[in-house]
């Protein structure tokens, strides 16, 4: 379970996390929605210790986030970038095994191609691919290459930071499929930030709107729709007029 | 007020400049304990190794070639104002080993390879794979800067090296093939001139210069702010910086090595 508790973030005068309360349980996939500039991403990182919050807690199964054995604790977790991340100076291949090619989780060269191989089949990918470098991408072979290397360590928990971003509506519909059969599949925890409805509907079992540094609304998907909030309301419905101010 | 604000201008750049010293004195000595610590990435400190050593070989040498032929030719015409044209040979070896050789070489290097260590790791850290990098449990300093750093320690020396036999070559052919000098005069010259601190001295040099120019690229590109924009202004600043640096460094360790 991963559990956030009056997490606070800002970047000089610019508050961006405003004492943000948050709970996943474990084995559930969590969305987390909210215009852009929201501090979505920022929470997401906070999580992961790539950014340091100011103040709050962050508990991974009780378990301080930020104390421990920091590799052990990053081991645990699979990332799938905005923009893919792939490491240009790699192939497709050793990309998706980066992990499995040093560090504690090392394995044999032929072993960790395999295994890369068999994760780019499994994110709907041909072998040919992986010898092929991640500029000869298009921009969805690059998400499933991103997601393929995010699922590579069979991590526990899966972050996805908007994963349908830049992709036509069809691709956006597969990548969402894969994300969500892909969770299920391993009973990962999942927690997802994006601002595209049809990937809430699509990935989450939760939904939590961030709004003003602070968590406006959360709870199952099913509810989202009749919730009555109207900051969320505003939100899935993309109304100018409301609470949300249109010009941030 | 008025009075004032030059004042205060200048103490807000010299407090920036401490500061930014102070970050990149951290940053070196963060990037050096981990070039000691494992884990080690042999791969990148190979690859490393090709970009900035075996990849630089043509540009410093051409370089080092045309400034030891330039340097015989102006050697000469200025000797010859006080009839001291012989002394080409002994003025080449000493001004390419001591000091144009590592200059030329260091700047050269701060040209090639720091401003494509700068463009290429700010590029990683706009598209987030200095971020991805943490997520796979990979420490960026130990992947990306250490063996940067340390291929820039051991290759730039040879390279200076290189560069040092080249200029002197360069010097050689014009002065044999343009001046009229004997070339086994001219050889015999040379290498009874040049003592092993020159040649020391020159190496030295070499290691702090490579050093510099693989830190100020590493700096400016993890240090570096968003888009094309900081990409590019990273890529400046790690030049310039590297730049004033090995001129700065080439005369503080000609005062050193002066004093032995």
């Amino acid at each position: 379970m991963i559990r956030m508790e009056n997490v606070t973030k800002s970047f000089g005068q610019k508050h961006v996390l405003r004492g943000l309360n948050l709970e996943i349980p474990r084995g559930t996939s969590m969305v987390i929605i909210g215009g852009s500039g929201t501090g979505k991403s920022v929470a997401l990182k906070c999580v992961l210790g790539l950014i340091q919050p100011d103040s709050g807690k962050i508990l991974v199964d009780g378990a301080d986030a930020r104390g421990g054995d920091r590799d052990a604790f990053l081991a645990r977790f699979g990332m799938l970038f905005q923009g893919g991340a792939l490491f240009d100076s790699l192939t497709v291949w050793q990309n998706v095994a980066f992990r499995l090619l040093r560090g504690s989780l090392k394995r044999p060269v032929a072993e960790a191609r395999e295994i890369a191989v068999e994760k780019l089949r499994r994110v709907g990918l041909t072998p040919d691919v992986a010898d092929l470098f991640p500029a000869e991408l298009s921009g969805g072979m690059q998400k499933r290459v991103g997601l393929a290397r995010a699922i590579a360590a069979e991590p526990e928990i899966i972050f996805f930071d908007e994963p349908t971003t830049g992709l036509d509506p069809i691709m956006s519909g597969v990548i969402n499929d894969l994300i969500r059969e892909i969770v299920v599949e391993m009973g990962a925890t999942a927690m997802t930030i994006t601002h595209d409805m049809s990937s809430v509907r699509a990935i989450a079992d939760n939904v939590a709107m961030l709004h003003d540094g602070v968590i406006q609304w959360t709870g199952p998907v099913a509810e989202m729709d009749a919730s009555g909030d109207p900051y969320l309301d505003q939100f899935i419905h993309g109304r100018a007029e409301g609470p949300i101010e249109a010009v941030r | 007020m008025s009075l004032l604000s030059p004042l205060g201008w200048l103490g807000r750049s010299v407090l920036l400049l401490l500061a930014a010293t102070g970050r990149i004195t951290l940053f070196s000595l963060r990037a050096f304990s981990h070039i000691f610590r494992p884990p080690y990435y042999p791969r990148e400190v190979f690859n490393a190794l090709m970009q900035i050593g075996w990849l630089s070989l043509p540009v410093v040498g051409m370089t080092a070639l045309f400034t030891g032929g330039a340097l015989a030719l102006q050697i000469y015409s200025g000797g010859s104002r006080f009839n001291a044209e012989a002394v080409v040979p002994q003025i080449v070896a000493i001004g390419m080993v001591r000091e144009l050789g590592p200059v030329m070489a260091g700047l050269m290097i701060a040209a090639r390879v720091t401003s494509s260590i700068a463009a290429e790791i700010a590029t990683m850290k706009v598209t987030e794979q200095i971020d991805a990098l943490v997520t796979l449990s990979t420490n960026p300093m130990k992947y990306l800067v250490a063996p940067r750093v340390l291929a820039a320690l051991l290759t730039v020396p040879v390279l200076v090296g290189v560069g040092d036999i080249v200029g002197i070559a360069g010097g050689y052919t014009v002065a044999v093939q343009s001046l009229g000098f004997n070339p086994a005069a001219y050889l015999q010259n040379t290498v009874d001139f040049l003592e092993p601190l020159d040649i020391v001295s020159s190496l030295a040099k070499g290691a702090a210069f490579g050093v510099i120019a693989a830190m100020m690229g590493c700096y400016f590109g993890m240090a570096s702010g968003r888009g094309a924009m900081g990409v590019g202004r990273a890529t400046k600043d790690s030049v310039e910086t590297a730049a004033v640096l090995i001129l700065a460094a080439n005369f503080a360790l000609t005062g050193v090595f002066f004093s032995l």
